[in-house]
Formats: C-alpha cells, sequence, structure tokens
C-alpha cells in the first residue's frame, strides 16, 4: 500500500481517476461475491448487500413482489423483530435503506466506521432468515399501495412514464412497472414471498459491498464469519425474454388531471454490453448535458417551448433499455410542436457533424463528474455494485477510455442507426381540466 | 395495538443474539478541529476555507444575506427572480456563453434565493478553479439583468407555478403557508406569485441586487482541495475591490402570531391519496429550546422508521408510505408540520392519530429508551453530515449564517446529550399545539369525507 499512498501525494488526479484500480474483488465459498473499496477521507463506512433480483425477473399477474419483499426485509427476522432493523441501525448513528430497480434489490447501511460490524451481522441474519410474516405481508402490501398512488397514479408524468415501458416493451418483463400494477400488489401472497425469497435470496445472487474507513484485511475475516456459514443454493433461473426489433413507430396517448402537456420518447438501443455504448453516452450529454446542450439551449432557452426537457440514456441495465427524451410543454404550445423540436434536435446529430469544440466539452462534462462521483462513499459503492450486477464491475474500468475514443462519426453512425423513429415509443399525456 | 405479545418476544431475542456486539460498540467520537477557518477581509467579507485534498475537486457556496424576507408583499418572487438571473448574462458574457463555459469545464454553477438569504454555487475540478472562480465572480459582481433574459425567466416562473398545481402535495404545502403566515413572506412561495413576478421591473431587481450583493452582507465557503493562503489571495485579488454597501435594508419581522382556534381547509381534486398537512408556527432558529424540540421531534416523527408516527401511521395502520414531522426554524419563527399522504378513504383517520400522537407526547413525554436511542442517532450519525465536500459546504454555511460557532460539530453532541426528560415535555407542552393547528386536506373530498 505504501507506493499508492506516495502515489496519490505525487499526481492526485492520475490515481482517482483510476478508483477502480483500488477495488479489491473476493468471493465466499457458498459464492457471495465480495468487493470492498477504502476510502479513509472521512470516518464513515458504508455496506451495500445487493441481491440480482427486479422487476425484470417478475412475472405477470405477480409484478411488484421484488419490491414488496424488499418492504418485508425490514419486518422481522427469527432473530430480530418487525420494525427493529431501522430502529438498532439508528440507535448506532446510522442510516439504512432499500431499493428496487428493474435489475437488482439492493440494501445498505451508512454509519461511523466503528460500526461497520454490525451491518454485517443484520445483513447476514436477513439474507436467509427472514420470517414473512402473513399478517406483516398484509400490512405491508397496503403501504406499497400508498406507495404507488403517492408516486405513479398522482403523478402524471410517472404515470406516463409507465405507459411509454408497457409499450416499448412488448415481450421482455422491462414492460413491467418495478412497484408493480395495482391489481398485482393487492393479489400478492405470502406463499409468492416465500418462493421469490428462496429462489434469489441466496449467498450465490448476492453482492456485498463495503466502501469507506476500514482495513480490508481485518474485515474480511468479520466477512466470512458472518457470512460465511450460509449455504450456497441452486442458481436463480435465467431471463430468457429477448425484446424483438421494433418495426414501426408506437404512439400513446394518456388522459389525466394536470395543467400542461408532457412528452417522452423512448427509442430502443444497446446497453453497456455493445461497443456503441459510449457513443450514445455521448450522445446523451451532447444532447442534454447541462444548459449548454443542445435540448435545453433550443427547446427551453432558445425557443421557449418546454419548460424542461432533456434525455437519457438507460445504459446501465442488464439487458437492452431504452434512450428515453422527454419535454414538459410550455403554457400555449402544443405537444406536436415540442415532439417536433426534440426529432430535430436528434436529426441534426444524424446530418451535421458535431463540431470538435462541442465534443471536447461532453468528454469533460463525463471525465469531471467521474471524479465528483467518488466524492461520496455512498455515490461510489453505488455504482461499483450496479456495474457488478449488470456487466460486472470490471465494466466500470473500461468507462472513461471508451469516452476517450469516442469521435464525431461515431455519434453520426449511432444516432442514424438507433434513433430512427421506426424504434421509438412517443406518449403524451394530454391534461383534463383539473377541479378548482 | 397488534401482536403486542409477538414483537416483545422477538425483541427479547434479539437482545440476547446481539448483545454482545452492541455492547462492545462505543460512542462515536467526532472530531474537535473546527469546521472552517474563517476570516474577514479589508471590505468586510468573510471568508470560510476547509482544505480537505483527497479528491482534487472544489466546491465554493457564496452566501448573501438576502431572501424572500426581504420582499414587499406586492413584489413576491423578486429575491428568488435577482437570484436566477445572475447566470443569465453578465457585462461580458451572455447567459450562453456562460452556460458552455461552465459546462466546458464539467462544472456546475448555479444561484438561487431561500427565505432567510441566497446562494450561488460552484463545484469544479482542481486544475480548472481560476476559471470557474472567474465564472463566479462575474456573475457576483456584473450581472447584467438583461431585459430579454428577465422576460424568459418570468415566464418560465409563471408556468412553473402552474405546473406545481398538478402535484396535490405541493399544493397543500401553498395552502398550508399561507393559513399559518398569512401576509409574512414565509406564507409564500419563493418564487412568488404569478401576479407578483409579472409586477417586477428591471430598476427593482437592480435595487434589490444592489442592497444585498455586498461584501460585509456575503460570506464564501470553500471546500476541497485548496490551499488556504493561496485560496484567500485569490478570492482577495478578485473580490478585495468589492465596493461595500450603502444602503440600509429592512425585512419583515416576526410573523403574526395564529388564534388558538383549528383551521381546516379542504381543496378537491381528482387524486387517490389525500395530501395532508398540519400543524402551526414553530421557532426561531436561535431559539435556545432547537436541541430539546430536536430530540423531541426526532421521536415523533422526525426519525423515520424510529419515529411514533411512522410506527403508529405506516407500521400498525398500513395506511401511509410516508409520514413525517418537522419544524423549519429560520431568522424568524418557520413552521412545525405533520406532513402524510394516505388514500382518500383513511383521511379521516390518519388525521385522528396525528393529533392523538401531538396529544399523548405533551401529556406523557417519551421513555427513557426513547430518549436514548434519539440522542445516540442524532450524535452518532454527525460524521453523515460531513462526509462529503457539498455536506460540508451546507452545514458551515448555516453555521455561519445561523451564528452556531466553527466549534459546532462539538457542541452540538454537548446540547443533544444535555437534552432531559423534562426538557422535552416541556417544549411539547410548549410548542406543540393539538388545539390550535391548520389542518389542510387535498383530496377527493367526497370519497375522503365519506370517512369522517
Amino acid at each position: 500500500m505504501a507506493w499508492l499512498i506516495l502515489c496519490v501525494i505525487l499526481a492526485p488526479g492520475l490515481v482517482d481517476a483510476q478508483v477502480t484500480a483500488r477495488v479489491k474483488e473476493s468471493a465466499l465459498e457458498n459464492g457471495l461475491k465480495i468487493l470492498l473499496l477504502e476510502e479513509h477521507k472521512a470516518p464513515v463506512v458504508t455496506v451495500h448487500v445487493w441481491y440480482r433480483v427486479g422487476a425484470r425477473n417478475e412475472q405477470p399477474g405477480t409484478t411488484g413482489l421484488s419490491h414488496l419483499l424488499e418492504h418485508m426485509m425490514f419486518k422481522g427476522t427469527s432473530k430480530l423483530g418487525p420494525g427493529q432493523f431501522s430502529r438498532v441501525i439508528r440507535r448506532n448513528g446510522g442510516r439504512d435503506n432499500a431499493f428496487t430497480s428493474e435489475d437488482y434489490t439492493g440494501y445498505f447501511e451508512t454509519f461511523a466506521s466503528d460500526r461497520v460490524e454490525l451491518a454485517l451481522e443484520l445483513e447476514a441474519d436477513r439474507m436467509r432468515g427472514l420470517l414473512l410474516d402473513a399478517k406483516e405481508a398484509e400490512a405491508e402490501k397496503h403501504v406499497v399501495m400508498e406507495e404507488r398512488r403517492l408516486r405513479t397514479e398522482d403523478e402524471p408524468i410517472s404515470a406516463l412514464r409507465e405507459v411509454m415501458g408497457a409499450a416499448a416493451f412488448q415481450v421482455h418483463p422491462y414492460r413491467q412497472p418495478v412497484i408493480g400494477w395495482m391489481s398485482d400488489i393487492e393479489k400478492l401472497a405470502r406463499e409468492d414471498l416465500v418462493r421469490h425469497y428462496n429462489t434469489y435470496y441466496v449467498p450465490n445472487n448476492a453482492v456485498l459491498i463495503v466502501v469507506g474507513d476500514f482495513k480490508s484485511d481485518e474485515l474480511l475475516p468479520k466477512i466470512r464469519h458472518h457470512f460465511g456459514a450460509i449455504p450456497r443454493a441452486a442458481d436463480p433461473p435465467a431471463v430468457r425474454a429477448i425484446e424483438p426489433e421494433q418495426r414501426g413507430e408506437r404512439r400513446l396517448v394518456l388522459k389525466k388531471e394536470a395543467e400542461l402537456p408532457f412528452v417522452f420518447m423512448g427509442y430502443h438501443v444497446p446497453n453497456l454490453k455493445h461497443p456503441d455504448n459510449f457513443a450514445l453516452e455521448m450522445l446523451a450529454y451532447i444532447l442534454s448535458g447541462g444548459k449548454s446542450a443542445r435540448i435545453y439551449k433550443s427547446l427551453v432557452y432558445e425557443k421557449q417551448l418546454a419548460l424542461f426537457a432533456g434525455g437519457g440514456y438507460d445504459r446501465e441495465s442488464i439487458d437492452p433499455n431504452l434512450f428515453p427524451f422527454y419535454a414538459s410543454v410550455m403554457p400555449g404550445k402544443t405537444a406536436e410542436e415540442v415532439e417536433q423540436a426534440l426529432t430535430a434536435e436528434i436529426e441534426r446529430v444524424k446530418n451535421e457533424p458535431v463540431p470538435d469544440r462541442e465534443l471536447q466539452k461532453a468528454k469533460n462534462q463525463i471525465e469531471a463528474g467521474f471524479l465528483f462521483g467518488q466524492d461520496s462513499v455512498f455515490n461510489l459503492a453505488r455504482q461499483l455494485a450496479e456495474y457488478e450486477i449488470v456487466a460486472g464491475w470490471r465494466a466500470w474500468e473500461a468507462y472513461l477510455p471508451g469516452i476517450r475514443a469516442v469521435t464525431a462519426a461515431d455519434l453520426q453512425r449511432v444516432a442514424r442507426a438507433y434513433l430512427t423513429p421506426d424504434h421509438r415509443t412517443v406518449a403524451v399525456l394530454i391534461p383534463e381540466k383539473m377541479k378548482k | 395495538m397488534r401482536r403486542v405479545m409477538t414483537s416483545a418476544r422477538r425483541r427479547y431475542r434479539w437482545a440476547l443474539s446481539f448483545s454482545l456486539s452492541l455492547l462492545l460498540l462505543q460512542p462515536v467520537l467526532v472530531a474537535a478541529a473546527p469546521l472552517a477557518e474563517r476570516q474577514v477581509l479589508e471590505n468586510g467579507l468573510t471568508l470560510l476555507v476547509r482544505s480537505s485534498r483527497a479528491l482534487p475537486i472544489v466546491t465554493i457556496k457564496v452566501t448573501v444575506q438576502g431572501g424572500s424576507l426581504w420582499e414587499q408583499e406586492g413584489r413576491a418572487g423578486l429575491a428568488n427572480l435577482t437570484a436566477l438571473l445572475l447566470t443569465r448574462g453578465t457585462a461580458t458574457r451572455t447567459a450562453a456563453q456562460i452556460d458552455e463555459s461552465v459546462d466546458f469545464i464539467g462544472a456546475s454553477l448555479s444561484s438561487s434565493a431561500g427565505r432567510d438569504l441566497s446562494e450561488v454555487d460552484l463545484t469544479v475540478l482542481r486544475k480548472d478553479l481560476p476559471k470557474g472562480l472567474e465564472l463566479v465572480v462575474d456573475t457576483l459582481l456584473h450581472p447584467a439583468f438583461e431585459q430579454g433574459e428577465i422576460a424568459r425567466k418570468v415566464q418560465e416562473l409563471r408556468a412553473a407555478l402552474r405546473k406545481r398545481q398538478e402535484d396535490p402535495g405541493e399544493v397543500a404545502q401553498e395552502v398550508f403557508d399561507d393559513l399559518v403566515f398569512g401576509s409574512h413572506p414565509y406564507g409564500r412561495p419563493l418564487e412568488g406569485r404569478e401576479t407578483t413576478i409579472a409586477a417586477i421591473t428591471r430598476d427593482e431587481i437592480v435595487g434589490f441586487y444592489r442592497d444585498h450583493y455586498t461584501p460585509e452582507r456575503a460570506f464564501i465557503t470553500v471546500v476541497g482541495d485548496v490551499d488556504r493562503s493561496e485560496i484567500t489571495g485569490q478570492i482577495r485579488a478578485l473580490l478585495g475591490s468589492w465596493p461595500k454597501g450603502k444602503a440600509t435594508v429592512k425585512r419583515a419581522t416576526e410573523p403574526a402570531l395564529l388564534q388558538e382556534k383549528i383551521v381546516v381547509k379542504k381543496v378537491d381534486r381528482s387524486v387517490t391519496q389525500a395530501n395532508i398537512v398540519l400543524g402551526h408556527q414553530g421557532i426561531r432558529r436561535d431559539n435556545p429550546d432547537f436541541y430539546a424540540l430536536t430530540v423531541m421531534n426526532y421521536i415523533l416523527g422526525g426519525g423515520g422508521f424510529s419515529s411514533r408516527l411512522v410506527e403508529r401511521i405506516r407500521e400498525q395502520k398500513g395506511w401511509a408510505y410516508d409520514v413525517s414531522s418537522q419544524f423549519s426554524p429560520g431568522l424568524e419563527r418557520g413552521s412545525f408540520q405533520v406532513v402524510l399522504q394516505t388514500k382518500n378513504e383513511t383521511a379521516g383517520p390518519a388525521v385522528q392519530e396525528v393529533v392523538r400522537e401531538l396529544r399523548r407526547i405533551r401529556e406523557q413525554g417519551v421513555t427513557d429508551q426513547e430518549l436514548a436511542d434519539a440522542k445516540s442517532y442524532l450524535t452518532g450519525s454527525f460524521p453523515l453530515r460531513l462526509d462529503t465536500n457539498a455536506k460540508l459546504a451546507g452545514l458551515i454555511s448555516s453555521v455561519e449564517y445561523y451564528k452556531l460557532g466553527l466549534d459546532y460539530a462539538d457542541r452540538y453532541r454537548t446540547l443533544i446529550d444535555g437534552v432531559s426528560k423534562e426538557d422535552i415535555l416541556r417544549v411539547a407542552r410548549t410548542y406543540l399545539r393539538p388545539e390550535g393547528y391548520v389542518l389542510v386536506v387535498v383530496a377527493d373530498q367526497a370519497k375522503a369525507a365519506l370517512s369522517e
């Protein structure tokens, strides 16, 4: 380690850009993967356990199962009563929470570095020790239904995003909302939870990530102590669905009480496993990376067609996903005008090479963002975990070199290949009058 | 009330199995060093620097004494508009040029106003610090307030205010603030109202800028990969000649007290959930009871899954995903409020539970265990408030603005640890008013009424 410290003093920028070089990877015999990253700048540590399961692994009729199970992970094990998990963490000055996505379910605890073992103890306990009490599950379903009302039912933009996803994907489970359809949540049963838990919450389907102020050689034996005795289980079934190529634009409208129309356009694109991912990522910055980026500058600033607008590339995704563009329509303007203006910016990338300075600007933003993202141990752990789940964490190492190699010609090529009307789903929110 | 026996037994088993590791843990020690080094330049500009060299990045926050508290009611939104326009063009740079320069170095630059203060924030790579400083200083010293940019921003803000009506939570908050604070600036959105923003003239913006953006009303917080004397020299070179202000400015003082009665306001919307805000006026940030209230509120509804409101309304009843309470102290008395969302049908019972919890903590106080747990979280989690440059800059800035002292990290522990059960009972009785609150319910009223 001595040489590393010396390097930090001599050339901080260089070494810190290669944060991935300091990641230590190992695995237990039961298949639990372990990624450790020491960061000693603040006396805090974050412990993450992520499972390779999310909406992607769900079936029609039982959507929302992974998310409900995430809630149930706080509702008691044979050792720890319902609701006690968070209380114990907080009593120790910690913060904990969890999140579910299409591809994963993640749990974390962040606290002062001397508490690290408590998190290991608790996470190991709930990996296989969950009670899944039927009454608790029934009560928690109601909490999740309230969550769905809050996040989707009464939120026009989320509701629009949901129906766009359901139209863009016809075969692949990415068509399903992570929180689940309301009628599915309502009917989820304890047996569904037990089956899901036993299938996916096994050490060989999990990743443990610790980032922060600790010593790896002291921590590893503790990890082994807490997780080592959990038996390996059968590997969960693979997701086989593959979304067929879209051949023709899909359009839909959603009518909901709202003030302003909203437009989503989602294009099918490859994910980070495809060599074109770097050019698509750059395209996201050219079009939507800040106020000088093309969409903001044109739609929001110059033409004042949109209150806000942009686009983002769903790059970190196990299976190919979408490149969604969006815009909130200004009063007095129409969804058609806004859609045309968004499309015009996409067409411009296809027809004119991006100037050198603009290309360099996007690269500078990405490089800087990479460093800013390292300021928080939580964020470092989140990124490591996400890369690990979607493509193996070493895919993170390839990010900056891949970005640096992108040329203006690459941008034109990928825009022409993927951002075509035949590959997109356009969803428009049509406001219905609000009660006053 | 559910399965008390079962959960008690589980707790007991837990205590046996995990007691060893819990006993081994010692209290977390917070570093005794001051949060930052403070220096006042000749023109009255205060500089706070905290060097943190782990990453080659720098965060700069300029805090200005000037927020909506200094606005006239008919010009509500003036502070916000002034702050937003700083980055929309200077004497020598157009808005588009500023945006491009910021993006080209991968930095972020933003400006905003709050109730009590305005801020300009920069995050930049160490290697681009000179360029970043140049941009911050230009927006701070030479904003153009060009007429076209004003019109553009006003139009944007009016659209944003309209769009906000789509969000039932925002609607509830807006109605609540209005009823609790009346015509006081704390009673209206920072953005102002559609009519007041439209009435603001360029002269008024220039006037607000001239009165508030002066060295003795501002301070600069720098956190990150900097050498203290070097950054001080750079800032002195750029801002040392910033002339002192001339005007004395007046601000709104305390809001009129609410009458001791219950005010209910219902707003009818086609929503699946009732959005509920219940509360009243709270305290100023300089109130010495702040710390006892912090502990009390943690137990009542500020402490997430450790709080009584979450335990009762989410965990036991399954009525809400999110329920919490908070005090928002400022230069003047901010609000105390409980916020929750529940399906229309359970709106009535949920409000009853909230009021019951307010009464209970006033009448019975808290238990020893609750008090100990709250203290150990509040003091033990302090390091998490210092673990990124942005968090540090935010904390240092409020410590300076609200005069909390640069030894705040250490004093905070002492102040929290000093809170007793008697203090909690006293502050609950003084500052919670279950007989005199404002209740706002944005809901599908036909469905919400069925349950009352």
